[in-house]
């Protein structure tokens, strides 16, 4: 794929994020350009204080932008008055980290997936047609839609919570997911199924995927593009097999040196082989 | 929701809490009712002089009562010791004790004499004492007082039987109601038709201190509510908008909650009420005062805990779903908030009942004549007049049995609840 | 073979919850640790690894009980010991515990000599403040620690410097064994590699003997341990050598583990990750038979029947199936076909 033949989605000219005033000055997001196109599965690699998060909920208009502008499809991002920016929140949906934390554990689930209907225009619809579709969705992830309607939130268990996240994605079929570390308070043998939906859900709707993540592992095996980021900058970015494989920034270098790895285990590791190879079980 | 509920029910403290509140609560609404009256109503004599007891009218004792005669031997050493005032029994054995010591009297001393046996002593009184013998060791002043004291027990002991007149208006002579009234003469309680029962006595403007303990709970209870109501609605709001919107309209609210802060709210109620006029200084407005002077508190630890709930995903995720600010924080914040603005409520109750004592032994409660608030009634007996002088333990103490209890059960029930709510505190 | 410095033999602790239920978070765990050997702990969250390691060290507070097995460390049997005799006699001298946030445990308004004072005079007394300080320096100048480090307090210190002075203060009598639980989490990943490094250097001058390392981490496991033993449910499914248990696992809940693996390296993005469907059952009513028979592909009726036995397999491994290896290997390569 070359960027001919695709659609510049979001991009970002010098965003840049403070956080309060004076000497107490921080700066979360420095200078940041970035162009992500569509069908594009991107990761954000950054450690904790990179600015990662903070640049997300700058994409997603939760938190507003100091500097700079950021481009949706396109044009410059308007999201000035509430109209405006539930309609850009139609074309932009986020899953968040903490399954646990997000939900309202006051409401029953079925609130969350019927937001999604109403935000999609479906207020009016018989409850018939609501149910039919919240079905379909929680379908979609491999959850029964019986077993979870009416039920509150405590009742399931983290990687339900996560997979209904998804469903909620499928409902309002966005142009761009912003994913933010789904899979990392989920135990590793669920986080397959998680990651399997998010590129189904992709396959299916073609939206662009934006992952965000500290461990670089994932964000290799997940994505086309890659990008680090260290103290608030974007120190590299490029196709995930360049820049993992062939880091050109030291930082890059030294993260990818200080992640234990399997076949080139740290240099004072008693399991140092040197014969590293992919043994045959990680091929199925 | 349920279980926690479940768990508050079957928490030890908070239901002594609760039932002490609900008691006193109770007591305020039924009291009135099985005992109706003017609880403001000047019914004695002020200054305290009525203390707690029962009173019988004397009248009615005499005219047309039945009497009865029992002969009890000792009668009248228990009128005589009942009347012989626990100082003057000192004040016996001081002389008696002295005059031992110069006339060198065998069993006149300190270890001999018991001054709870009423017949020995003034036996020994009436053996040694005369206004001719002079002890050295006294003062004049001493000397005469001691008169005055023999006198006073003659007269005690005067046991004759009295005659009890009616004054007839149409002859303007006494005609003559109950010969002999002898000191074996009983009546029945029940009979007389007029008793007042007055557990608690008087206070300084005559009134029952009792009837107007329980008006001026009520009262207090009241201040404490609306106090508690306008501060936490007050800072609910507050806090809730500076901790949600944020930006300039946090600043703007921190700045002022920074001034009610440094200023202690006490002294700006003092000024506020001083500034009011007389008039003005109802019971409900000093209620009000006290809430609009105290909120500082909830609105800060709203606020806290609203910033820290407006960065959970759940409000980012319903901020994605299009939901507006005044959805997001009834939903979304509030919820989240509820136990702890109920009790911090309840503290608000508490502590605006306190307030209102305090205001009011400056002076600057309410300025009513027509209610009474547990304040005033320390105010009344212990600042504007002289309850400890006259010994008048009624006029306070159980005010601030009150006053205690109230603010023992609300805490109480605020702990239990905080028990249950908050994970740290949870065994 | 080394001399075993930690023995456990069906080591068995429940919890009591706030309904009055048991939960049994550790079940009939036995294992051993050689001299110069570092084990390392795998599991998901709630299979009970953290509740072991607080087990192994005796931490029995409630709701934490204990009800059987042993625990014996260089000969002597501790288990049955009261809390307070193993704070005294065991913890600093025979086992060194750091917990996640270890860091955050320090007392702000102390410096960090003053700990490594706390921690030598509980066990010596008359110990003087120069031979502490000695002492100290020493040790931190080894394991390549600033010696200013002594005279601050922990906030003037950052994590990874935080985390490691920790370590150094807890494993400054030389403990016999040490149980790290996820000491590392918490951290950056450069910081991590100092971490651990500094671990591996405690073990290569002897100042540690041993070492049990609990992480759900595998690569980093893979990096650290000599032995991984995998926990599931309250119980241990698997142990071999790292080597064994990361490229030919063979318990099939070991072997979904270890499918779930993604690090940085030329053909991760080859492999396709496969879930292991289902939850972990409920430890207040776990099943009769083999506790993973219900995410088991394999699973036959047998599996249900009755608990299955930490079998000894061949090469030191240990597998709690009821397949022998030959199946496993048979039934995997089946699947790959």
């Amino acid at each position: 794929m070359n960027s001919h033949d695709r659609q510049l989605c979001l991009s970002g000219k010098g965003v840049t994020k403070i956080f309060g005033f004076g000497s107490k000055k921080t700066l979360a997001v420095d200078n940041v350009d970035f162009e992500f196109y569509s069908g594009d599965l991107i990761s954000i690699v950054g450690e904790s204080g990179s600015g990662k998060t903070t640049l997300i909920k700058m994409l997603l208009g939760l938190t507003s932008v100091t500097e700079g502008e950021i481009s949706f499809m396109g044009k410059k991002r308007d999201i000035g008055s509430r109209r405006k920016k539930k309609e850009y929140w139609k074309g932009i949906q986020a899953i968040f980290q903490d399954p646990y934390s997000s939900y309202n554990i006051f409401s029953k689930i079925d609130s969350v997936l019927l937001d999604c209907i109403n935000m999609r225009g479906g207020r009016l619809l018989p409850r018939k047609t609501k149910i039919e579709m919240m079905r379909e969705a929680c379908s979609f992830v491999n959850l029964k839609y019986d077993e979870m309607t009416n039920k509150y939130p405590f009742e399931l268990s983290g990687g339900q919570m996560q997979r209904l996240m998804i469903a909620r994605i499928f409902l309002l079929k966005p142009k761009i997911l912003l994913a933010d570390e789904p899979t990392s308070m989920i135990d590793a043998c669920s986080r397959a199924t998680i990651l399997d939906m998010l590129l189904k859900l992709r396959d299916e709707t073609g939206m662009m995927i934006i992952f965000i993540t500290h461990d670089m592992g994932l964000a290799y095996y997940l994505s086309d593009t890659v990008y680090i980021m260290e103290k608030g900058k974007i120190v590299e970015f490029g196709s995930a097999d360049e820049v993992v494989l062939n880091p050109k920034a030291d930082y890059t270098k030294q993260l990818l040196n200080d992640v234990p790895k399997i076949h080139d285990p740290w240099e004072f590791s008693k399991n140092r082989r040197k014969d590293a190879q992919w043994t045959e079980q990680f091929v199925v | 929701m349920k279980s926690q509920l479940r768990s508050i029910v079957r928490s030890g403290k908070f239901m002594t809490g609760f039932v002490i509140f609900v008691s006193i609560l109770l007591l305020t609404i039924i009291y009135p009712l099985i005992n109706p009256g003017d609880p403001m109503a000047r019914i004695g004599y002020d200054s305290f002089r009525t203390r707690p007891g029962t009173y019988v009218s004397l009248y009615d004792t005499l005219d047309g009562v039945n009497t009865f005669t029992f002969r009890i031997p000792g009668a009248n050493d228990i009128r005589i010791s009942n009347k012989l005032r626990e100082d003057d029994r000192e004040r016996i054995k001081y002389w008696l004790v002295e005059y031992g010591k110069q006339e060198e009297v065998a069993g006149l001393t300190e270890e001999e004499i018991d001054i709870e046996d009423t017949v020995a002593l003034l036996g020994l009184w009436w053996e040694f004492y005369s206004d001719e013998v002079f002890v050295r060791n006294l003062t004049n002043a001493e000397r005469n007082a001691f008169m005055r004291l023999d006198v006073r027990l003659d007269r005690l002991f005067d046991i004759d039987d009295l005659q009890v007149y009616t004054l007839n208006p149409e002859t303007g002579e006494h005609d003559i109601l109950f010969t002999e009234v002898s000191t074996d003469d009983y009546i029945n309680v029940s009979d007389v038709a007029n008793i007042i029962r007055l557990p608690l006595g008087t206070d300084n403007f005559g009134s029952d201190v009792l009837k107007k303990l329980v008006l001026a709970t009520a009262t207090s209870l009241w201040i404490g509510l609306v106090a508690g109501t306008v501060a936490t609605l007050i800072g609910l709001t507050l806090g809730l908008l500076g901790g949600y919107v944020g930006g300039i309209v946090d600043d703007i609210i921190m700045f002022f909650t920074n001034l009610f802060t440094v200023i202690p709210g006490f002294v700006l109620l003092i000024l506020i009420s001083y500034g009011m006029s007389q008039m003005e200084r109802g019971a409900t407005t000093v209620a009000v005062v006290i809430g609009l002077t105290s909120w500082v508190w909830t609105t800060r630890s709203v606020r806290s805990q609203v910033m820290s709930l407006r960065n959970r995903d759940h409000v980012n995720l319903s901020k994605l779903s299009g939901h507006s600010m005044p959805k997001i924080i009834i939903k979304d914040i509030l919820p989240y908030i509820a136990s702890y603005v109920v009790m911090a409520f309840i503290l608000q109750i508490s502590s605006g009942i306190l307030a209102e004592a305090g205001l009011s032994m400056l002076g600057l409660g309410p300025s009513t004549t027509s209610t009474a608030t547990l304040g005033m009634m320390l105010d009344w007996s212990i600042m504007k007049s002289t309850a400890f002088i006259h010994g008048a333990w009624w006029a306070y103490y159980p005010v601030i049995v009150v006053i205690l209890l109230i603010s023992f059960s609300l805490n109480l029930m605020n702990t239990g609840m905080d028990q249950v709510f908050n994970p740290q505190l949870r065994d | 073979m080394g001399k075993v410095m930690l023995e456990v033999k069906g080591l068995t602790t429940k919890y009591i919850t706030r309904f009055k239920e048991d939960v049994y978070a550790v079940n009939d765990v036995s294992f051993k640790v050689e001299e110069g050997r570092s084990v390392g702990i795998a599991g998901e969250s709630g299979c009970g690894k953290s509740t072991l390691a607080l087990s192994l060290m005796g931490y029995y507070f409630a709701p934490l009980h204990y009800i059987k097995g042993e625990i014996i460390i260089d000969g002597r049997n501790i288990s049955g010991m009261k809390p307070d005799d193993i704070r005294k006699n065991i913890l600093g001298t025979e086992i060194a515990y750091i917990p996640q946030a270890a860091m955050n445990a320090l007392n702000p308004t102390r410096k960090i000599i003053k700990f490594i004072e706390d921690v030598v005079r509980a066990h010596d007394p008359k110990a003087t403040k120069k031979d502490i300080y000695d002492l100290a320096r020493q040790r931190f100048e080894i394991l390549n620690l600033p010696e200013e480090a002594l005279g601050k307090y922990a906030v003037e210190l950052s994590g990874g410097m935080k985390q490691r002075t920790v370590i150094a203060v807890s494993t400054i009598l030389s403990p016999k064994i040490l149980i790290a639980d996820e000491p590392s989490s918490a951290l950056d990943v450069t910081s991590q590699k100092m971490v651990i490094k500094m671990i591996h250097d405690l073990m290569e001058l002897g100042y540690i003997k041993s070492m049990i390392f609990i992480t759900h981490e595998l690569p980093l496991l893979y990096n650290v341990t000599d032995d991984i033993m995998v926990m599931y449910a309250a119980q241990l499914v698997e142990s071999g050598t790292a080597d064994q248990m990361i490229f030919d696992p063979l318990h099939p809940y070991s072997k979904g583990l270890m499918g779930s693996i993604l690090v940085p390296e030329d053909g991760t993005r080859d492999v396709k990750l496969v879930a292991i469907p289902g939850t972990p059952p409920n430890l207040k009513k776990p099943p009769d038979g083999c506790r993973f028979a219900e995410r088991c592909k394999y699973a036959t009726a047998n599996c249900r029947l009755s608990q299955v036995a930490f079998y000894d397999f061949e090469n030191n491994r240990k597998c709690r199936c009821l397949f022998t290896e030959n199946e496993l290997r048979e039934a995997y390569k089946n699947e790959q076909s």
